[in-house]
């Protein structure tokens, strides 16, 4: 019980270290909506993260999470409403869908990382290749961002030897290496083992705190309470519920909210 | 009752395996006489290889003519019973006309550079631990083929050669290595065309895969030698052997076009959206990141229509060229050489470096897949 309100505290000192910005607007999302053919995946989407915000997205399968998010990117495209990223309004203009991609990292559930080159060459590819660095200085990041998720050791292998929570961690580093103004997350964890789960939690832990503007898809509630300035709950294509973390879990005020933590906190 | 609690005192040792599991004994035992039945066929097996093995080196070694200045070393002597193996004195005597064809004596050596640029540059081409292979790749990409083509052809100096003189292993090679080397840039381009979301490139590239594969070979052929300049302007005409070349490149790339796009399609959409979110643009996706990947998974699908090209090559003869096996089959009507086994031996020889050539495409390609694998695909 004392090593719960210890580390409380903790956390509580760890997040007014964390700065949010009053005024300086990462993304804007308003009225954002998407179909699949006939069916409506989000609905009137309303949504402004400030830079500095960390913001963990819930809900239950199917309630257009994901698909929320991977509509910053333009990995789906939405077709009504609009997206401003970093004062960029995502349209069908390919350069500005680079230069928000550029902008913007993202993890995946399932890391996708690159099989046939090396975790080096994944970290150094997109630094080369889009931003135009010289070879040397973007292996000299890589090995930075490698060391900074503590698998520096791991640079020459292929990311078909490397355990789930390493590959994590790979991918994490990687998108680092572009220098991302905002990270995105699409369920970092639901693919890992157990054990695996808290070293790549650790990592963006790590990240918030340093004040790195985070959007996360996640159902680690305890990564939401430790690093989280906001829990937004999704169903059914819809925003349900937004809150502070503390009042999220133990105030929820709808009722599919409610039944939904009902479900993932006691099992 | 019993005790459900339990707990491991101390580590089991590591155990060598069973005697007769392995070597060679081992081996025997559990693949080739593992049970009465297997035996039997392991017996029947043994025997029908022996009887077909028997004969074909009793042909081709023990029964062989090796030296000779014309039929008559190749023909045993009336009524002495005697059995003639294979004629190897005319494949040495004509062996210059198979490698050579019409080409004039004097400007062979023009061929043999021609062959011998090809050897160098491949062969450090295609060792992976040799250096510069940058410089490798444009020497033999695009320097070596313009060399050859002036080589081969004429002028600079040079006499002019016809290409209706070229015969034998040069047209071969010449369409083959051709046709290999531009079909499969052309495939990818198409089976990525063909994967487009640019609704006319998609349909262009349908409609030529669709009609190139619709088509026989040999019905190409005859299209590009006979029909062809009946659609063109007068005056205008090609050399017969660039239709030839055109039409055989076309064909396999058409060919090579549902291969690579097999090999596209086995890739996980997850590695274009990574591709994508670190903000790689189409071509740069496709060329760093899924085309290796892909032409990876089908290299046994592209190693066979290289190997399927190859061979098709012997299909020229039809519109009047010689490739190897039409020059050896023309040699047969040399009276000097006739010879109850001299068609036997000519064919027996033709395959020999028709295979040597396919297993050796299919060797590198084993070697090749070995090589780029990095573990498990994920």
């Amino acid at each position: 019980m004392a090593e719960n309100t210890v580390e409380a505290e903790e956390l509580h000192a760890n997040r007014s270290k964390m700065h949010i910005s009053d005024t300086d607007v990462a993304i804007e999302i308003t009225k954002m909506n998407k179909w699949y053919g006939d069916f409506h995946v989000l609905k009137d989407i309303d949504l402004r993260v400030m830079r500095g915000e960390r913001i963990v997205i819930c809900g239950p399968s199917g309630s257009g999470k994901s698909t929320m998010i991977r509509c910053i990117n333009r990995l789906e495209e939405h077709q009504k409403g609009s997206i401003v990223v970093d004062g960029i309004e995502l349209t069908n203009d390919l350069k500005k869908i680079d230069e928000i991609r550029r902008e913007v990292g993202m993890v995946f559930q399932h890391f996708n990382l690159f099989p046939h080159l090396t975790i080096l060459e994944n970290c150094t590819l997109a630094p080369i290749w889009v931003r135009k660095m010289p070879k040397k200085e973007a292996e000299e990041i890589a090995m930075h961002y490698l060391s900074r998720v503590k698998i520096p050791e791991q640079a020459h292998k292929y990311p078909g030897q490397l355990s789930g929570g390493q590959q994590q961690r790979v991918a994490i580093a990687r998108s680092l290496c572009m220098n991302p103004r905002i990270m995105l997350f699409d369920e970092p964890t639901s693919a890992l083992d157990p054990e695996m789960i808290k070293e790549v939690l650790d990592v963006m832990v790590g990240l918030a705190e340093e004040g790195m503007t985070m959007l996360c898809v996640t159902h680690e509630m305890g990564f939401a309470r430790q690093v989280a300035n906001r829990v937004i709950f999704m169903d059914r294509g819809q925003i349900v519920e937004q809150n502070e973390p503390e009042e999220f879990f133990n105030n929820p005020k709808h009722e599919r909210t409610q039944l939904f933590l009902s479900q993932i906190l006691h099992h | 009752m019993t005790d459900l609690s339990y707990v491991r005192a101390d580590e089991s040792p590591n155990l060598p395996p069973p005697v007769n599991t392995t070597g060679v004994i081992g081996w025997m035992r559990a693949n080739l006489f593992s049970s009465i039945g297997n035996t039997i066929l392991t017996l029947i097996g043994v025997f029908l290889a022996y009887s077909i093995f028997e004969p074909l080196i009793e042909f081709s070694l023990i029964n062989a003519v090796w030296e000779g200045e014309n039929r008559q070393a190749c023909v045993a002597p009336p009524d002495s019973g005697l059995h003639v193996g294979a004629c190897w004195a005319y494949v040495k005597a004509y062996l210059p006309q198979f490698i050579y064809g019409r080409y004039p004596i004097d400007e062979r050596w023009r061929v043999d550079i021609v062959y011998g640029l090809f050897a160098l540059l491949l062969i450090p081409m295609a060792i992976p631990g040799v250096p510069f292979k940058r410089t490798n790749a444009l020497l033999l990409l695009i320097a070596y083929p313009i060399v050859a083509y002036f080589l081969l052809t004429g002028g600079f100096g040079l006499q002019i050669v016809e290409t209706n003189l070229w015969g034998g292993l040069l047209v071969t090679l010449v369409i083959a290595v051709t046709g290999i080397t531009a079909s499969l840039p052309l495939g990818i381009l198409l089976a990525l065309g063909r994967r487009s979301n640019l609704p006319i490139i998609k349909l262009v590239s349908v409609i030529f895969i669709e009609f190139w594969r619709g088509v026989p070979l040999i019905t190409v052929l005859f299209m590009s030698s006979v029909m062809l300049p009946l659609f063109l302007p007068e005056g205008v005409n090609f050399d017969k052997l660039l239709r030839v070349l055109i039409g055989v490149t076309l064909f396999s790339a058409a060919y090579m076009a549902e291969v690579v796009r097999g090999g596209l399609q086995a890739i996980p959409k997850g590695q274009y959206e990574g591709a994508q979110a670190l903000g790689l643009r189409y071509w740069q996706m496709m060329g760093l990141i899924i085309l290796p990947q892909a032409l990876k998974l089908v290299i046994p699908g592209i190693v066979n229509t290289f190997i399927g090209l190859f061979k098709d090559t012997t299909l020229v003869l039809i519109v009047g060229m010689f490739d190897l096996l039409g020059q050896i089959q023309s040699s047969f009507t040399d009276p000097t050489w006739s010879s109850p086994t001299q068609a036997h031996t000519g064919y027996l020889f033709a395959a020999m470096v028709f295979w040597s050539f396919c297993f050796g495409m299919s060797r590198y390609s084993l070697f090749m897949e070995k090589k780029l694998h990095t573990g498990h695909k994920r």
